[in-house]
């Protein structure tokens, strides 16, 4: 098994014509992905990359039974597709856009919650389960199936991440990154709950940045919940206190955020930590006891 | 993106909320005319900066004659505020708010912001306000007090009663209250507000409620439906390297270290000046290319970076990803021969097509070193630079 997504999730893509819709999704259908068609309003009925283009997203559920949605429209538009998506059934949205106002992914944090949507995203690389489903902007080469989980808060860090697990011929079972903008859909948490119950994940890597408590609230999680062994990287030590946002963010953190507060409460939570970005593989290595490669 | 006070007190009164009627002066003879047309004989005068903490750094007084107004626009216009909330250099003074003197018995403090881990916008209230506000929250967090605002429904004027008798106000402050508590939060949804402050909300002598300062932030992201925002954009008040970066869509931080870095993505970026700082070097800047990085945006990351005297040596760190990593070495070969680089240039590509990324760097026969692994990366960029000390 995997999290999220195997080789059974259909697929439909939202800004399916656009330059990036349309790139992705030819790199997706390459990979294997599922791929059954796509959304774009007033191209209905049309074909695209030999798929089927509808106007609605309720259409496309209708017509070929999507389960899954990867967005690509512009950011302005993300609210009103991702809801789309959400009220037409979709049971996984993963919205790879950057840019989306806060105050709209408040909003539609709040509905798809009430709606029992999965969201992931926005502002992120998308979800990947090696061999058998790419949803997103990764490149699909330096994944291998595996059994380690990752989830990560960045793009081209998991990358890294993904690169040494596959070096070290761990391989991956599903990697997720959730983005990195204050209200994402999908949490630390949420996914760290996905990979503890998965069989395939043997072990979890977590990729964190400076900013927020996010990595805090996954080491309560860690503590409490998880028994999988956890390797986790926080990026921004060096990273200046940089432009503080007032006294309100000072006094909503509690003095929370920096890098050695995320590292101190994962440690205390039991998690395996490195400081250099270069030493995940080893890491997985020394506490799992796997050979490397 | 950050307002100005007065700017943000021009907001306040569109949306009903109680401020002074001050004027923005930006020359010191302007300064004198205000103090003359809002009358009295007390004034306060607040150096207008994008930063936090202009009281305890002399960027507010109060004064009490036009020839003591005169002399702080004097020493102020055209200088540079420095506040712990700013950087070393400081901020630049280009123009003052003058306000007339109010007195008042209390001061509290008051914000709106989102809450992330809540997901919510929550709206923070504490009956101590003042310059001590975070010294508080520290030490007594009980005493502050939070609502938060259901995405659906909006703020509620008993959530303002609610809050209002927490803090201790009479029946009168508390109606007061609770409509500027609603006023508060409607202006920071409807104006896609990141931030939104007051500091202090006082309780003048006649008992009256009454915005003293405030503070206003715009969530970036939503500055394209908030035109009535972009217009209060002020660009002095920001780093020209970086309002420079931005505008190839290039992030760029400037830092106090001599090595430079160039990296596609923020976490990655963030990651590699880490490594630069574990094997004992400094980073002298954060600057994200971003997913294309073409020949075009590495050629003016190239000149950002040198841009900044102290850059002894670069560290390029690309993770190819879909990009293949011959057509970036192109890109930095062509960068570095245009730009004319003189400090060493050490690269490291990985993803597609790396091995031969890296061999047409070897042979370019610039002054560049390809490196094989990022710790490699880093542990050459930092001996590059220690050579030249």
């Amino acid at each position: 098994m995997s999290i999220l997504i195997n080789k059974d999730t259909k697929v439909i893509c939202q800004g399916f014509t656009g330059t990036q819709g349309t790139f992705h999704s030819q790199q997706a259908l390459e990979y294997g992905t599922q791929m059954v068609g796509g959304v774009t309003p007033e191209k209905g009925g049309t074909v695209h990359l030999g798929l089927p283009v509808f106007n609605t997203v309720q259409e496309a559920v209708k017509a070929t039974g999507a389960d899954t949605s990867v967005i690509y429209v512009p950011a302005q538009f993300c609210k009103d597709s991702i809801l789309e998506a959400a009220f037409a059934g979709i049971k996984l949205i993963v919205c790879i856009t950057e840019g989306v106002p806060t105050l709209d992914m408040l909003l539609v944090k709040h509905k798809c919650d009430e709606l029992g949507v999965r969201l992931i995203g926005p502002n992120c690389p998308g979800v990947i389960t090696p061999g058998e489903c790419k949803i997103g902007i990764q490149p699909g080469y330096i994944h291998q199936p595996g059994k380690v989980g990752i989830v990560s808060r960045s793009g081209t860090l998991t990358y890294e991440a993904v690169k040494q697990t596959t070096d070290a011929g761990f391989g991956q079972s599903t990697c997720v990154g959730i983005g990195g903008d204050p209200i994402p859909g999908s949490s630390f948490v949420d996914m760290l709950e996905l990979f503890e119950q998965d069989e395939q994940t043997e072990a979890i890597v977590m990729i964190g940045e400076i900013g927020g408590t996010a990595e805090e609230e996954a080491a309560v999680y860690i503590k409490q919940r998880v028994t999988k062994p956890v390797v986790a990287y926080i990026a921004g030590v060096t990273a200046p206190p940089g432009k503080r946002m007032g006294h309100a963010g000072a006094i909503i953190a509690g003095g929370k955020g920096s890098a050695e507060d995320k590292f101190a409460a994962l440690e205390d939570a039991g998690v395996t930590t490195v400081r250099s970005l270069a030493e995940i593989g080893t890491a997985i290595a020394k506490v799992t006891g796997w050979q490397i490669k | 993106m950050n307002i100005h006070e007065y700017q943000a007190k021009q907001l306040f009164a569109d949306y009903g909320l109680p401020v002074a009627r001050g004027v923005v002066a930006t020359r010191v003879d302007e300064v004198s005319q205000a103090c003359t047309s809002l009358g009295g004989q007390c004034w306060v005068v607040k150096t207008q900066v994008h930063a936090g903490g202009r009281g305890k750094a002399g960027g507010v007084k109060l004064v009490r004659t036009i020839a003591e107004a005169e002399d702080f626009a004097r020493h102020w216009l055209g200088e540079r505020l420095v506040t712990y909330q700013s950087d070393a250099k400081g901020q630049p003074v280009h123009s003052i708010l003058i306000e007339k003197c109010v007195e008042f018995t209390q001061e509290l403090y008051l914000s709106v912001v989102v809450d992330r881990a809540k997901q919510k916008v929550v709206f923070i209230a504490c009956a101590e306000g003042g310059v001590n506000i975070e010294q508080v929250a520290q030490r007594t967090p009980e005493k502050i007090l939070q609502t938060s605002i259901d995405p659906m429904v909006g703020p509620l004027p008993f959530q303002g009663r609610s809050l209002g008798y927490q803090l201790g106000l009479n029946n009168e402050q508390v109606r007061q209250f609770s409509r500027l508590f609603v006023n508060l939060v409607r202006l920071f949804i409807e104006r896609d507000l990141s931030l939104l402050e007051v500091n202090p909300l006082v309780i003048k002598t006649d008992g009256e409620l009454f915005c003293l300062d405030a503070k206003a932030n715009v969530d970036d992201n939503a500055l394209y439906r908030q035109a009535k925002m972009r217009a209060l954009r002020d660009i002095s008040q920001e780093d020209p390297r970086e309002a420079h970066a931005a505008k190839f869509e290039l992030n760029y931080v400037a830092l106090d270290g001599n090595i430079g870095c160039m990296v596609n993505g923020a976490g990655l970026a963030m990651g590699t000046m880490d490594m630069v700082s574990l094997y004992g070097g400094e980073p002298a800047n954060f600057l994200d290319v971003g997913g294309s990085a073409d020949k075009a945006r590495v050629t003016e990351a190239f000149k950002i970076i040198l841009s900044d005297e102290h850059v002894k040596a670069v560290l390029v760190n690309i993770f190819g990803g879909i990009v293949r990593c011959d057509i970036i070495a192109e890109g930095i070969m062509g960068a570095v021969a245009e730009v004319g680089v003189q400090v060493p240039v050490v690269v490291r590509l990985e993803g597609n097509n790396a091995e031969l990324g890296a061999d047409m760097l070897a042979k370019s026969g610039l002054n560049i070193i390809a490196a094989h692994s990022l710790s490699e990366a880093a542990q050459l960029v930092v001996k590059a630079t220690e050579g030249q000390q």
